[in-house]
């Protein structure tokens, strides 16, 4: 281990950084654009954060308040757009950008260039999306998932809308396939697959569903183009086409996308629970087994977001029971983290926190889930608050508590500095009160009836809008905290050693903290001590 | 060679993005066959040679008759909106359009039956559906639908519902695209 520092620590003094913005415009480094993208997801964090304090605003009474209600649906839809393809994904990508070729003992990804270029389509696609605000008829009102005819009577912003998604669907397959051929072509010597980090299996596992997934939403958005000026009819009924066939090609997306967004943070969980609680990860092989049948499920359950539109009941039988079926290998991760942490010598830093909170907060989603995925209750919870619910805790206490956990998890080795303790775990307390002040009420909201989707509302209503806006605010709040964490790391936290983390096992830890701009540029040897399982 | 090997797995994965992308359109015939096999969307058409002599004399099923009008300038009624029929029995619903603009329109008109699943079970010998509709400046006109309920149309289908859309060919690219 030592005798990797030290020849990394010779390999620094001639690491020629390019300087100025040209290191980052023209960057191929991993590290630099694991980096860009980071950043970019948390600005866009942001962006995406103020939208939903918007609609948290307008839904704290009923009643018109603060924007028409045009504005609210291109709030709402805007947000899911920026929170999915501009947060979520690219931190997700910038992660394994950052992690996967020092943790599989790579020099960089396979493909540096075409990285370079998949993350500088995401700040022009975003542009191009928010610009639809000042265009004539809007941002796109008329939810994330497009449904025509409703979205195709978007005014100037409709093309906008559509490229936007296919730059995104560009960025994120160009990072899908460096990253697979990353790790099939340049894990270092004695790093077989079986002895991958669970994050770099994840990862795997996601790139094959973004390939799988993104082409067919490309398709379907092209499709409502050429309906709209082509003069085609795959969803229009005038010329024999059906508006429900591009909710079953969405979909058919749609669910394996989920996916996308949750698989990494099932990997940084798996990394983060067995450095804490100082055991190796409880059943690597049934997780990496598990990943896989979640990955390949996925695939057969679309139909489950649209229970409501007429099916016949033998397919509304199936898609009940195959999504049910999830539940069995989503189980399986469950209780190997638990098993992980049973008997363990546990601490409690930040990143153990947020992947504690992450394991019960996600549970809570997944069975909301669960319960969405009965046909006949479905009935009832149907495009209710219910639904946001759900969808909020697998995504904000799932998906996006894993990034934070991941982001204090790897930040001391990103920066060569700690983070500060106490205001780390103050980011923690905040976050996870206001979050579920904020989206448990939305529950009661849904089975009691409120619809989602609409910027007023019946008078019963009230309190439970009102304590989920105070939350909202809250959650909203606590995240500058993080921001100055973060740069109060950067600037001023003490310095980090290459270990970080007492029971911190793999190769990225086998480097200095920050590690040299070029890192394994020989590869190291992978023995028992760095390898998992 | 490590480079050789990248370039390889670079391929097969652009071959399989590229597939997928065929296959998000391949979903549409797939859709089609979804559709014809389950009733969804289903427009089936007779003639008098397949009409049986058997008719279900115990059995009264209630067909409701929507008429909507989209972006063209007619007024589309049906005479009742409600009619009593027995399966196996062909029977008769009459609609009215009138043109209420100075021009002279072209419609179509889409149809449609609900619940999704009874489609199948529904056959029309006649229908003004099955062509364009061309209205001289204020003309109106009577059109019927003779149409056949199944005798195999399953109990928990008391209610059916025909539901048919008129769109302006002329305004409508889809349509002009489309003609069938």
């Amino acid at each position: 281990m030592s005798d990797v520092a030290a020849h990394e620590h010779h390999h620094d003094d001639h690491d020629h950084k390019p300087t100025g913005l040209g290191r980052w415009l023209f960057s191929t480094n991993h590290k630099d654009i694991g980096t860009m993208y980071l950043v970019f997801s948390l600005i866009m964090f942001f962006v995406g954060g103020a939208m939903a304090m918007v609609i948290r605003a307008e839904l704290f009474q009923p009643g018109l308040q603060f924007v028409d209600p045009q504005f609210f649906n291109a709030m709402t839809t805007m947000h899911a757009l920026i929170m999915i393809f501009g947060v979520i994904m690219p931190a997700g990508v910038g992660l394994a950008n950052w992690m996967i070729p020092i943790m599989i003992g790579a020099p960089d990804m396979a493909l540096p260039r075409m990285n370079n270029m998949s993350f500088w389509i995401l700040p022009f696609a975003f542009a191009m999306l928010l610009a639809t605000f000042f265009m004539e008829g809007g941002a796109p009102n008329g939810g994330w998932t497009m449904y025509p005819p409703l979205v195709t009577q978007l005014g100037e912003g409709f093309p906008y809308l559509i490229f936007t998604v296919h730059f995104l669907g560009v960025s994120s397959i160009m990072g899908a396939i460096n990253i697979i051929a990353t790790v099939f072509n340049m894990r270092a010597p004695g790093m077989g697959f079986m002895q991958l980090p669970l994050f770099v299996w994840t990862w795997i596992i996601t790139a094959f569903l973004l390939i799988a997934s993104m082409p067919v939403l490309a398709g379907a958005v092209t499709m409502l183009l050429t309906d709209k000026y082509f003069g085609t009819s795959f969803f229009v009924a005038a010329g024999g086409g059906d508006p429900v066939m591009f909710q079953h090609i969405f979909w058919f997306f749609g669910h394996p996308e989920v996916y996308i967004l949750i698989l990494p943070a099932f990997g940084i969980v798996s990394q983060i629970i067995p450095t804490f609680a100082r055991k190796p990860l409880f059943g690597y092989e049934s997780m990496v087994y598990a990943t896989a049948a979640i990955a390949f499920l996925s695939f057969f359950v679309w139909a489950h977001h649209m229970f409501t539109v007429g099916m016949p009941l033998a397919g509304e039988l199936f898609f009940m029971y195959a999504t049910m079926s999830i539940a069995v290998p989503t189980g399986v991760k469950i209780f190997n983290w638990l098993a992980t942490m049973w008997r363990g010598s546990m601490t409690f830093e930040t990143p153990m926190l947020f992947a504690l909170a992450f394991v019960i907060l996600f549970s809570i989603g997944g069975f909301s889930g669960l319960m969405l995925g009965i046909t006949p209750a479905d009935f009832q919870y149907h495009d209710t608050y219910f639904v946001v619910a759900h969808f909020h805790y697998v995504l904000v206490t799932g998906a996006l508590f894993a990034l934070m956990a991941a982001t204090y998890f790897w930040l001391p080795k990103w920066t060569g500095h700690m983070y500060d303790e106490t205001l780390g775990q103050a980011h923690f307390w905040l976050s996870t009160i206001s979050v579920n002040v904020l989206f448990f009420p939305q529950h009661f909201l849904g089975l009691a009836g409120m619809p989602r989707r609409i910027p007023d509302y019946a008078v019963q209503f009230t309190e439970w809008n009102m304590i989920s806006s105070l939350g909202g605010f809250a959650f909203g709040l606590s995240q500058l905290l993080f921001v100055w964490v973060i740069i109060k790391c950067v600037r001023e936290g003490k310095k980090a050693d290459e270990q970080v983390w007492e029971g911190a096992r793999g190769l990225e830890w086998t480097l200095p903290s920050p590690p040299p701009f070029h890192s394994f540029t020989v590869p190291p040897k992978v023995d028992a001590s760095v390898a998992h399982s | 060679m490590a480079n050789r090997n990248v370039n390889k797995t670079v391929r097969r994965l652009l071959l399989a993005t590229v597939l997928m992308f065929g296959f998000g359109y391949a979903l549409v015939p797939l859709y089609r066959v979804y559709c014809d096999l389950t009733g969804r969307g289903s427009n089936r058409v007779i003639t008098a040679a397949d009409v049986g002599n058997e008719v279900d004399r115990a059995r009264l099923v209630t067909v409701v008759l929507d008429t909507n009008t989209r972006d063209i300038p007619w007024t589309f009624e049906a005479e009742s909106h409600k009619t009593r029929v027995r399966p196996g029995e062909l029977s008769e619903a009459v609609f009215t359009v009138e043109n209420r603009s100075a021009r002279t329109v072209t419609g179509r008109a889409i149809p449609s039956i609900s619940p999704v699943q009874a489609g199948i079970y529904v056959s029309k010998m006649d229908c003004f559906c099955f062509t364009e509709q061309v209205l001289a400046p204020g003309e109106s006109k009577a059109m019927p639908v003779r149409f056949i309920v199944d005798t195999d149309l399953p109990e928990r289908f008391s209610s059916l519902t025909l539901s048919y859309t008129f769109f302006d060919v002329g305004e409508n690219k889809a349509l002009a695209a489309n003609p069938s």
